[in-house]
């Protein structure tokens, strides 16, 4: 017994020196990526030639191809986001759904370009965003040219309103400041107006009182619905709202729901919504793309991916969730953990938490195909059916 | 006693709130303001409320985690507010308390089996021998890897994390376990193990539990009666399939809309409230919903309404149902 | 943020959990600690001065008082006559001599050698640092402690204290302090006692402040809370879970606290109302440095205490600031 224990000590320790130097080999190689990522980064001088495109379909107002963002750790390479690609039509309401480290903030991040580096880097694909002036590939585009379309033309809506807003300034200044921003042509009067005009769109009674008030003196909900004041102030031609209603409550998250669908009319943009929340799902999105550890698993219109989901995980997450008036015995829960995103399996992700395996399963990672027009499953079940 | 394990009785806490040099006491925040309710032996009852209503406030006095400003508690025949330390500290056991953050509720500095035997230790819930055997057992009902049992919590996921707080609270064998949003930090798939996990050791040790959240639909489902809370006032409660298939108070029907269905084919009929709920320090006269309420009518205004048992169990505080 | 992301969901595959390293929180911070390369340039700075300090001067015949005298050019010293009286016409003090091979840095200008007073008056004023700051923490942890559990009235009291302790402006104090001391002709090794004492007692404030308001928000916490559900006695409480979670923070102002308090010291010797005459310390020797002839003619004289002044603060600064990264990865950037 004891001579097998000294004999399992020292592959222990053989290991942990392995690990050792793996991780600093590891550490190493991440330093000379990333010193290519910035240094490309940092460039000063782009020519507008080698950011600009052309749209795949011209009714797309942002088209994400083949993204790939990753995280260069100690521990190893995360791979945030694993070849996503999502396109955003004009006018329409595009949900991201998945469950905390998916990857589904990353995605977003990486269209707003403010990735969290050093480590994080976006190392593949292409956004195309399409601009008034011409299309533009977010990925090429120079920070110095991001700042014109960050909260210009696409804004963002955070989860946390608190933190998002300064506390030592009041609500008005905060949102003379983005207006002034992106119009320093603009006179003082002109962008107050502006500015109240904005805070009564987003159904703020008292605007010119809440004008003069500080963050603190505000609800969650009102501060909600100052953020998306603030987010509206430029005409953004795109919204992302990450998980705008996460930290609201029930009653308060439907009042942001109705104003969120009710802007959309109103300015005509589309919106990019990420939630983890079913529910908010179905009632906002024209189409759902489901997300699982970096890779999108199912991808369609709302109402094919609610009413005839195909991916286990969909299923699953649909069937977990308790929903009021139906009541069962035990809800079903998706067994297991996401796995330990540094060392991925080499088949498919969800197949250690799946009870619908195959033996195909243990082979190639499934990829995203068409089951229908609009329906995109990857997943092996549906293998047969794929390919037409 | 009778069938109740807790009886809680015009449960009142307060808050002072200070002002000025010497902090004179100018005002009270009333978190908790009369509310009453009984646990029944191995059932669940749900109290349910939005952020700010006191929900939270009601567990941890009922515990004794915080003084409470008047009311009483009654758990197997003794009034839990009326204890010595010494008693409080022998009866602690019995009534335990899961919360709703896996991070911040396990100290970082210890492993999990000493989070979860800590307490078995220091009231002796089983002979020295057993010690660490009994710990594992606790951690395999919990879902947990036995074997786990010297690591720290900085290696666990949040729903692991859950698990291990639960473990804590079961491993003193106690009677009642307040939940206190025990699900709401977790992912939706998570969430299901964690409520499956909690329905199945009731049905194994007949545990009692007062199950605080506000998501109406998990509520729905563990529960087996269930109170709303409005600004420290509970206006409706009524066992589980009442209050589900009858809402009675306006407040009540306005969550239930509120709850946003995963089906793409329903449009509701949408209850929108308008405004947020009052400051609890200085809460509206009459009813206190009345600023939100549809249907509010004059009397609203002046007079609270009666908490009143309109059959089946089914109590509700609104000047709606006067006339019944 | 990305490598936290990677802990959290670290699950290992249930084979090879059994063999796999169980990390305590200790490691962690300790494989933090060791990246960090400018703490281990701190850690090696200290070490040098310890050893020097404190294991130098057994290397060496020369004592701390211990005066050279020269006469026709041979060399003699206070405790080695090697036949000659100092009292002799045509001896000379060996003073201000020049760096050579039996003064490695030279002597100062009453004859004594540098290099050796250098080691004594690190021992002086690494030994006033560690005393200071052990009183420092000693006096607030209890007071903070009690202000921070009890609250209320004795809470009020306390920090009221501390605020008066605020207030107090040292270097007054020590001056009038030092006068007194002089005018009742206190012997001159106690007044290295009194001037810690004095120090400790003058700067324990931060620290109680820093501890009650740490208890203020462990006892927020919810694993604090847990433990009150659970019964657990009040004595076990503070011992077990708030003394080792205070634990952290008191380490890192402790050894940043070292730095300033070993400034402090060499500033007041400076002015001459710290360590005594005859008593090396590195702030005394500096002291020299107000002989304009000295500053101009001999550095050898006074850079070399101000320069082990320099980097011993500069390296318990290193570890603190490693330490407080090591402790609280968040606090980074």
């Amino acid at each position: 017994m004891s001579g097998m224990t000294a004999e399992m000590k020292k592959i222990k320790k053989a290991e942990q020196k392995e690990a050792k130097l793996r991780m600093k080999q590891i550490s190493k190689e991440n330093n000379k990526i990333i010193k290519k990522f910035e240094k490309e980064k940092k460039r000063k001088k782009v020519d507008p030639s080698e950011y600009q495109t052309t749209m795949e379909n011209p009714d797309n107002i942002i088209e994400i191809d083949n993204l790939h963002t990753y995280f260069f750790t100690d521990m190893g390479t995360v791979k945030s986001v694993n070849g996503v690609s999502i396109e955003v039509p004009k006018g329409k309401t595009v949900a991201l759904v998945g469950e905390s480290g998916c990857g589904k903030s990353v995605t977003s991040l990486s269209v707003m370009k403010l990735v969290q580096g050093p480590t994080g880097q976006i190392v593949d694909g292409a956004i195309r965003y399409n601009r008034k002036g011409g299309a533009v590939d977010i990925v090429k585009t120079p920070i110095s040219e991001m700042q014109h379309i960050r909260g210009n033309e696409i804004a963002m809506i955070f989860q946390e309103p608190m933190t998002s807003l300064n506390p030592i300034f009041t609500i008005g200044y905060q949102i003379d400041e983005t207006i002034k921003l992106h119009r320093p042509d603009m006179k003082d009067e002109d962008i107050k107006k502006q500015t109240i005009e904005m805070l009564k769109l987003v159904g703020i009674a008292r605007a010119e009182g809440i004008y003069d008030c500080y963050p603190h003196e505000l609800s969650g909900g009102m501060r909600q619905r100052v953020m998306i004041a603030m987010s509206l102030s430029c005409d953004p031609q795109f919204i992302i709202a990450d998980e705008p209603t996460t930290a609201l409550d029930v009653t308060i998250q439907a009042q942001i729901l109705d104003l969120l669908r009710d802007i959309k009319q109103k300015i005509d943009a589309s919106i990019l919504l990420i939630t983890h929340d079913l529910g908010v799902v179905a009632e906002m999105a024209d189409y759902v793309v489901v997300m699982y550890a970096g890779k999108i698993v199912e991808q369609g219109t709302a109402h094919e991916v609610f009413l005839n989901p195909k991916h286990p995980y969909t299923m699953g997450l649909i069937k977990s969730k308790p929903a009021v008036g139906k009541v069962v015995d035990r809800l079903y829960s998706i067994p297991g953990a996401v796995p330990n995103p540094v060392s991925m399996p080499n088949y498919c992700f969800f197949k250690d938490r799946c009870d619908k395996c195959l033996a195909k399963c243990n082979g190639d990672i499934p990829e995203l195909r068409y089951i229908s027009e609009d329906h995109k499953v990857a997943c092996h079940l549906y293998d047969s059916k794929g390919g037409k | 006693m009778s069938e109740n394990i807790l009886e809680v009785k015009e449960l009142k806490k307060y808050f002072p709130i200070k002002a000025g040099v010497i902090q004179r006491v100018v005002g009270h925040v009333k978190a908790v303001d009369g509310i009453s309710f009984n646990i029944k032996k191995g059932s669940t009852f749900g109290l349910v409320g939005e952020s700010g209503c006191g929900k939270t406030t009601v567990g941890r006095t009922l515990l004794r985690l915080q003084e409470s400003s008047g009311g009483s508690v009654m758990f197997d025949d003794k009034d839990v507010f009326k204890l010595s330390n010494k008693q409080l500290r022998a009866i602690r056991p019995d009534m335990q308390l899961i919360f709703q953050d896996p991070y911040s509720s396990l100290s970082p500095r210890m492993p999990v089996g000493e989070i979860i035997g800590e307490g078995v230790r220091e009231h002796n819930i089983v002979p020295k021998e057993e010690y660490r055997s009994y710990i594992m057992s606790i951690m395999e009902k919990c879902g947990l890897q036995p074997h786990h049992i010297d690591r720290y919590p900085h290696e666990f996921s949040g729903g692991q994390r859950q698990r291990i707080c639960i473990a804590r609270a079961i491993a003193l064998k106690p009677k009642v376990i307040v939940c206190d949003e025990p699900v709401s930090a977790l992912d939706v798939s998570i969430q299901a193990q964690i409520i499956n996990l909690l329905k199945d050791l009731q049905e194994e040790f007949g545990y009692s539990y007062l199950f605080i959240s506000h998501d109406l639909s998990v509520v729905e489902h563990i529960s087996d009666e269930v109170g709303v809370m409005y600004l420290g006032n509970l206006v409706e409660k009524a066992p589980k399939e009442e209050l589900f298939k009858n809402p009675k108070h306006p407040y009540t029907k306005a969550l239930f809309s509120a709850i946003p269905v995963p089906d793409p084919t329903v449009k509701m009929n949408r209850i929108i409230l308008e405004g947020d709920i009052p400051s609890p320090a200085n809460p509206p006269s009459g009813c206190k919903f009345h600023t939100r309420c549809q249907h509010c009518m004059e009397i609203c205004k002046t007079v609270a309404p009666e908490y009143r048992d309109y059959g089946n169990e089914h109590f509700v505080a609104c000047h709606l149902y006067d006339n019944e | 943020m990305a490598e936290e992301k990677v802990l959290q969901t670290n699950n290992q595959p249930e084979e090879v959990a059994n063999l796999e390293k169980i990390v305590t929180p200790g490691q962690l911070v300790m494989k933090r600690f060791l990246r960090n390369k400018l703490a281990i340039a701190g850690v090696v700075i200290l070490v040098c001065m310890f050893l020097f300090s404190f294991l130098g001067p057994l290397f060496t015949s020369y004592g701390e008082y211990t005066i050279f005298f020269v006469k026709d050019g041979v060399e003699f010293s206070s405790d080695d006559h090697k036949g000659m009286d100092p009292q002799e016409s045509g001896v000379k003090i060996n003073g201000k001599a020049k760096p050579s091979k039996a003064h490695l840095l030279g002597t100062d200008k009453d004859g004594r050698d540098i290099l050796v007073r250098l080691m004594y008056g690190g021992r002086i004023s690494l030994l006033i640092g560690f005393v200071v700051v052990g009183l420092q923490l000693a006096v607030g942890v209890i007071m903070g402690g009690i202000a921070g559990y009890y609250g209320g009235v004795i809470d009020n009291l306390i920090m009221r204290l501390v605020d008066i302790f605020y207030c107090i402006p040292t270097l007054p104090v020590m001056l009038i302090v030092s006068s007194i001391m002089v005018a009742y002709g206190v012997p001159q090794e106690y007044k290295i006692y009194i001037l810690m004492l004095i120090m400790g007692i003058l700067g324990w404030a931060g620290v109680a402040r820093l501890v009650r308001g740490q208890i203020l928000s462990l006892r927020e916490q919810e694993f604090m809370v847990a433990t009150e559900a659970i019964g657990l006695h009040p004595a076990k409480r503070i011992m077990k879970h708030l003394i080792p979670n205070v634990m952290p923070q008191l380490i890192v102002i402790a050894t940043m606290g070292m730095g300033s308090v070993i400034l402090a010291e060499a500033s007041y010797s400076y002015l001459g109302i710290g360590v005594p005459f005859p008593l090396a310390s590195w702030g005394n020797m500096v002291n020299t440095v107000t002989d304009p002839i000295i500053m101009r003619e001999y550095l050898n004289i006074w850079f070399p205490p101000g320069f082990c002044i320099l980097l011993t603060v500069l390296g318990f600064n290193f570890v603190g600031d490693g330490l407080r990264d090591a402790f609280d990865p968040k606090m980074k950037r």
